[in-house]
């Protein structure tokens, strides 16, 4: 879906809002109101990152939330065996419509691979990381997944490499990871006690048998922590996943964050489990459910002041390409890609200056809202978000096929997470029952801020108690949602005078 | 006596090509057969056949 990137000419040099409100489509799914604008956030950025660190993390979606609304990922499917089972995953399963990990639709060979991250490249200068996540075990295809990284630096050497691995083999690999520069790595750990680990892993496949119970949790959750602690010492940035499946391990996530926190992980990213029949997975089929975003939210909470957390994962396939919160894979299929593409690196300069002179601008501006929120005193509200990325709100309500939650209170808007919802405006006309989705998706949140929303939804919203908000049309999103939050405030005070 | 790959059955994945010690193994349009001739169900090698201790789904290398 082509229309999901955002181009160059929407995120630098257009920086009147009114001159970006003035290019919105008329008409679409409904009335518009176009009113005042204003500025204020909260600093996702460095924070007390040393430099070195921040050099590496500072344009990797995955490893940098303020990355994630400028910058792209692509993961390519060279690594499709395996060397453990979970209970949420099954192999046989694929689906182009699926986003989901371990879910891919076409192998690629390491040359395949290669050709392929060229040719994104020269489409999306937003390209700044390759990953390879499977749909297997990266590293228990080690060949394929070295070769791949090897072929992508030669050609583009500033696509950071990284993959990610279930950790059973990687205390056997962490020198060649160092060696080929890749330096993020993504350890799934689900448990750090082997009784709770053998409710996931059925089974294991190490030095030539098959393990099961908990002998085979605790073989891989020793492999785990030394690999962890490898990695660590050889100064590679390691995320370390997190499935949270309901009465199994969402209290033992706890302890799982304290440990890896010890082990020098950088950050730990807690993901609900993805559980449906139809997906034909142990969990899927015995009924295992996953969390709802308010107790995924609720877990979060509690890690807070642990190892810090990755709270902007999308749990994307091993093929995914483009910004976390779209997939183009589709758009790059072999067959759809040239024989020999090439890469034009003034493109990617251009884009990368604009988003740093972007993103100074919305820190500035991040500070002086959050200066202007710092005295209120109030509850803290969720606002739900349409973005198209550029760390705006730029999308129309009915096109969003995701909402990037944000918590307000007076210490600012932190991004929390993100609602999936898909796209309830079909050419030009809103879906009765899809729009019950939407709202089913958004509880919890107080308001929906948009570039535009039609009449109706506008007032179907309203009856479900989330205030459809399109003052802040293309403007940079924590500083809106904190100046709605202070004209809430501010309203809800004045009603209290005049009630007291 | 050799293992056998049933083919509908079979995801691609090619975890049990690396495993094998004879080079037994192939892939043929996407799935992975078994080469009878060069099977010898891993015995004097390993203690179990490596392809069905490997494969993810369940009864899909068995004995032919």
């Amino acid at each position: 879906m082509a229309s999901q990137v955002i181009s160059l000419s929407a995120i630098g040099r257009v920086t009147s809002v009114d001159e970006m409100k003035a290019r919105m489509p008329a008409g679409g799914c409904g009335a518009s109101s176009a009113k005042g604008q204003t500025s204020c956030g909260s600093s996702q950025g460095q924070g007390d990152m040393p430099p070195e660190v921040w050099e590496k993390v500072k344009d990797h979606p995955c490893y940098s939330e303020e990355a994630h609304h400028y910058f792209a990922r692509m993961h390519v499917a060279v690594a499709p065996a395996c060397n453990i089972q979970c209970n949420y995953c099954n192999r046989k399963y694929d689906c182009a419509n699926e986003s989901r990990p371990g879910v891919v639709s076409e192998k690629l060979t390491p040359e395949q691979a290669a050709r392929k991250v060229v040719a994104v490249a020269s489409e999306v200068p937003q390209l700044s990381v390759l990953g390879i996540a499977g749909p297997g075990d990266a590293l228990a295809n080690p060949q394929k997944t070295f070769r791949t990284f090897e072929l992508v630096a030669e050609a583009l050497p500033h696509i950071k490499l990284c993959l990610s691995t279930n950790g059973l083999a990687l205390p056997d690999h962490v020198d060649t990871i160092a060696r080929y520069n890749v330096d993020h790595v993504t350890v799934t750990l689900n448990a750090v006690d082997p009784d709770v680990g053998a409710e996931i892993y059925p089974w294991i496949f190490y030095n030539h048998r098959r393990w099961k119970g908990r002998d085979a949790a605790e073989i891989l959750l020793e492999r785990q922590m030394k690999g962890l602690e490898m990695l660590t010492a050889a100064g590679i940035l390691v995320k370390v996943n997190s499935v949270m499946i309901p009465g199994i391990n969402d209290e033992h996530l706890k302890l799982v964050n304290a440990e890896v926190k010890k082990r020098g992980a950088f950050l730990h990213n807690v993901m609900p489990l993805i559980s449906d029949p139809a997906h034909g997975t142990h969990f899927g089929l015995t009924g295992q459910r996953g969390p709802n975003p308010a107790e995924l939210k609720s877990l979060q909470d509690a890690l807070d002041g642990g190892a810090k957390l990755m709270k902007h994962c999308r749990q994307c396939r091993a093929d995914a390409v483009g910004l976390l919160g779209e997939d183009r894979g589709a758009e790059f299929t072999l067959d759809k890609i040239p024989e020999m593409p090439v890469f034009d690196p003034a493109k990617r300069e251009a884009y990368v200056a604009l988003v740093e002179q972007e993103r100074e601008d919305r820190r500035k501006a991040s500070e002086q809202a959050q200066a202007e929120v710092a005295d209120l005193a109030g509850e803290s509200l969720l606002v739900a978000v349409a973005t198209k990325g550029g760390g705006r709100i730029n999308q129309h309500f009915g096109h969003a096929r995701e909402f990037q939650v944000y918590e307000v209170d007076a210490r600012g808007a932190r991004f929390v997470g993100h609602r999936r919802a898909d796209n309830y405006c079909q050419g030009g006309y809103g879906e009765e029952d899809k729009l019950e989705e939407v709202i089913a998706a958004l509880e919890g949140v107080a308001a929906v801020m948009v570039a535009k929303i039609g009449d109706c939804p506008k007032a179907r919203l309203e009856e479900a108690g989330i205030e459809a908000v399109e003052d802040y049309a293309f403007d940079w999103i924590e500083t809106s949602a904190m100046a709605w939050y202070a004209g809430k405030m501010a309203d809800l005070n004045h009603v209290d005078a005049r009630t007291a | 006596m050799a293992y056998k790959i049933i083919a509908s059955q079979c995801t691609g994945c090619s975890a049990c090509e690396f495993e094998c010690p004879s080079s037994a193994i192939k892939e043929k349009g996407g799935i992975f057969f078994i080469d009878p001739n060069k099977c010898t169900e891993c015995e004097g090698v390993f203690d179990s056949p490596q392809c069905a201790s490997v494969c993810p789904v369940d009864n899909t290398c068995v004995p032919a």
